[in-house]
């Protein structure tokens, strides 16, 4: 499976490199105080925000999983973003910005010490710093391994180079640097698979040709003849689509609970929008973002669709290696189909846009963790702010750095550990399931419930966080060869997919987190103020102010409403 | 702060000009585009790259006059 790059792809990678740096570089001399180190202080226009939020979510993971799962499932991965994201972004935007741009808060952790207490607080932002770690590492680890597999780089020497380049511009930068890399790798992964879905889809005759040619895999496999093809049709039992789950674990498990979880209390993704320049910039951002969002299937998961057509013409030649375990790798789909059609040139930036995702999907989580590690754990509890706001401002923004320098370094250890694991996307969402569920349920009612008390959300997300992990511990999905899987504590139940175990993780997660909430909070008495929630809970905030004299592209709700227009025309569409 | 366009059409017109010039040198090149379905998929990328790149440039620089 080895790629051959030449000099001119050798030459796009390291313009890309320089211009990476450069941007960094350029910021540098802005980086005065921790604010504008950490929040970007909080200048950013609403588009570059927008695409930047969506640009952290695509990361490399992202990109090789969903073509993966476009090649094993077809247009039923669709269902990650017309149903798992589209309609969460919406509700950030409409419901949850106003509180969480309106609190000042500048991380999620410190939005739950502003609603609820200091335990939480302390709680969720050790969780989260662990998190993006972890998360950093795999990201760094998978990087390298595939700079060796495909393109014979040392494994050592690619891992340290990625992380320097990664530490350079966020060092220098901070958030600002993340975000605006983040806005040309955006660019340079959409143009730079754009050649590869235009081809691909011309040498199967286009979306009619791919149906006729996917009719006989399908029926071969037990499903109907367009089961590849279509999204809701055969959502009726799990059986009868590939995915293996029915229409109810989707809407809710994917729909309400993960994606939820993971688009409007992710402080990753969040963190994005709380470094637009003004409230109403914040509230576009989801919005702005999602509209990109809406599309990328047709760039990613429509060329692993073509990879299933592919692999089954023997005329092709298309085939995916053996992966370790066993069976097609089919992380390695965009691979192979990046070599089966594109010649130099336009293969070397086929491949600086995957490397620009890994390096985002890094930078994302260290700057989200230098964020979260400053406000949250060292401005907490290690060193409080002096009231001088200009020496506080320049040490944190010292702390700041060199949290940046020791979280790279973390996740260098963790990329080294994370070599022991075997399925980088399916681990990872695990996690986010245990973290993110327990915490929408909490915020949620938190936003939207002036009764909820301290106690009540801290021991919600404990027992949630614990309840998922014990489900993981006695459930496994058909087939699991490792504990990873679940399963480490005793086997009660086997699910016939893994996907089906993880969306009820999810779905246990929350549930328990929100009964516990609720009836502690009947039980334990609100310590806040009815002042000091002001602008932290709906009831006790002043409406937004009017903005119906401004045109409809530039309102919340008239960008909420054609984003919802669109999805649902695209839903219907593929059917 | 920069404009975050200036670097974004500057890199993009300068690898589209890369890419367009490759993309003409290789053009009787039939086995290397052999893979691209006959397509000179180097030359398109390139000239879309540059406009896009220099799209970019004319309306952060139009801003900055206004």
């Amino acid at each position: 499976m080895r790629l051959e790059l030449h000099w001119v792809d050798y030459l796009i990678m390291i313009i890309y490199f320089l211009f990476v740096l450069g941007i960094g570089w350029f910021l540098r001399k802005y980086m005065k105080n921790a604010n504008a180190f950490l929040e970007a202080g909080r200048s950013m226009p609403a588009w570059v925000a927008g695409l930047a939020f969506i640009s952290t979510n695509l990361g490399a993971l992202e990109v090789m999983g969903m073509t993966g799962s476009g090649m094993k499932y077809g247009m039923l991965t669709t269902h990650f973003y017309w149903v798992g994201a589209i309609p969460a972004m919406i509700f950030l935007a409409v419901f949850m910005m106003p509180f969480y741009y309106g609190s000042k808060a500048r991380s999620v952790p410190e939005f739950l010490k502003l609603r609820y207490d200091e335990k939480t607080r302390g709680l969720n932002a050790i969780l989260f710093a662990i998190m993006t770690i972890l998360a950093s590492g795999i990201s760094m680890f998978a990087l390298a391994i595939l700079m060796e597999n495909v393109l014979g780089w040392d494994f050592n020497l690619s891992l340290w180079i990625s992380a320097l380049i990664v530490l350079g511009y966020t060092y220098l930068g901070g958030l600002s640097s993340a975000i605006y890399n983040e806005v040309l790798q955006f660019f340079i992964i959409v143009i730079g698979l754009l050649p590869l879905v235009f081809l691909a889809l011309k040498d199967v005759g286009g979306w009619v040709g791919l149906k006729a040619q996917l009719a006989p895999i399908a029926i071969s496999k037990g499903y109907a003849a367009d089961a590849f093809t279509t999204t809701w049709k055969y959502s009726g039992s799990s059986s009868a689509n590939a995915l293996g789950v029915e229409w109810f674990g989707i809407l809710f498990g994917l729909g309400f609970v993960l994606s939820f979880g993971y688009w409007c209390t992710n402080f990753l993704i969040v963190q994005r929008a709380f470094a637009a320049e003004s409230k109403a910039a914040a509230r576009k951002v989801p919005l702005i973002g999602a509209i990109p969002k809406m599309f990328i299937p047709f760039l990613i998961i429509v060329p692993g669709i073509i990879a299933l057509a592919l692999s089954n013409d023997p005329g092709k030649g298309f085939n995916l290696p053996v992966s370790p375990g066993g069976g097609p790798d089919y992380n390695l789909t965009i691979i192979m189909l990046l070599k089966q059609y594109l010649p130099t040139g336009v293969l070397g930036l086929g491949i600086t846009a995957l490397l620009a995702s890994f390096m985002s999907g890094m930078a994302g989580n260290v700057s989200a963790f230098n964020t979260v590690w400053t406000y949250d754990i060292y401005q907490s509890y290690i060193r409080p702010r002096t009231g001088n706001e200009e020496a506080d401002g320049k040490h944190y923004l010292k702390v700041g750095r060199v949290a940046t320098v020791v979280g790279i370094l973390l996740s260098i250890a963790s990329a080294y550990i994370a070599s022991k694991f075997g399925n980088i996307m399916d681990f990872l969402q695990t996690i986010f399931s245990m973290i993110n569920a327990p915490l929408f349920a909490v915020i949620f009612l938190g936003m939207f419930w002036k009764r909820t008390t301290g106690h009540a959300a801290f021991t919600g997300l404990l027992a949630g966080f614990l309840l998922a992990l014990l489900h993981h511990g006695l459930t496994v999905p058909e087939g699991a060869t490792t504990l990873v899987k679940g399963g480490w504590i005793a086997n009660l139940h086997t699910y016939p997919v893994e996907m089906a175990q993880n969306f009820w993780t999810a779905i246990i997660a929350f549930t328990v987190s929100t009964v516990v909430t609720v009836s502690l909070t009947f039980m334990t008495d609100q310590k806040k103020s009815d002042d000091e929630l002001k602008g932290l809970v709906y009831s006790l905030t002043p409406r937004e102010a009017d903005d119906s004299h401004l045109p409809w592209y530039e309102r919340p709700l008239g960008l909420a409403i054609l984003v919802s227009v669109i999805c649902i025309v695209l839903t219907i569409m593929f059917w | 702060m920069v404009d975050i366009r200036i670097p974004i059409g500057l890199m993009f017109a300068i690898i589209g000009v890369i890419i367009s010039i490759f993309g003409i040198v290789t053009m009787s090149d039939s086995a290397m585009y052999q893979k691209s379905l006959g397509v000179n998929v180097n030359l398109i990328m390139g000239v879309l790259m540059l406009i896009f790149g220099l799209v970019m440039l004319f309306f952060a620089f139009r801003k900055k006059k206004g």
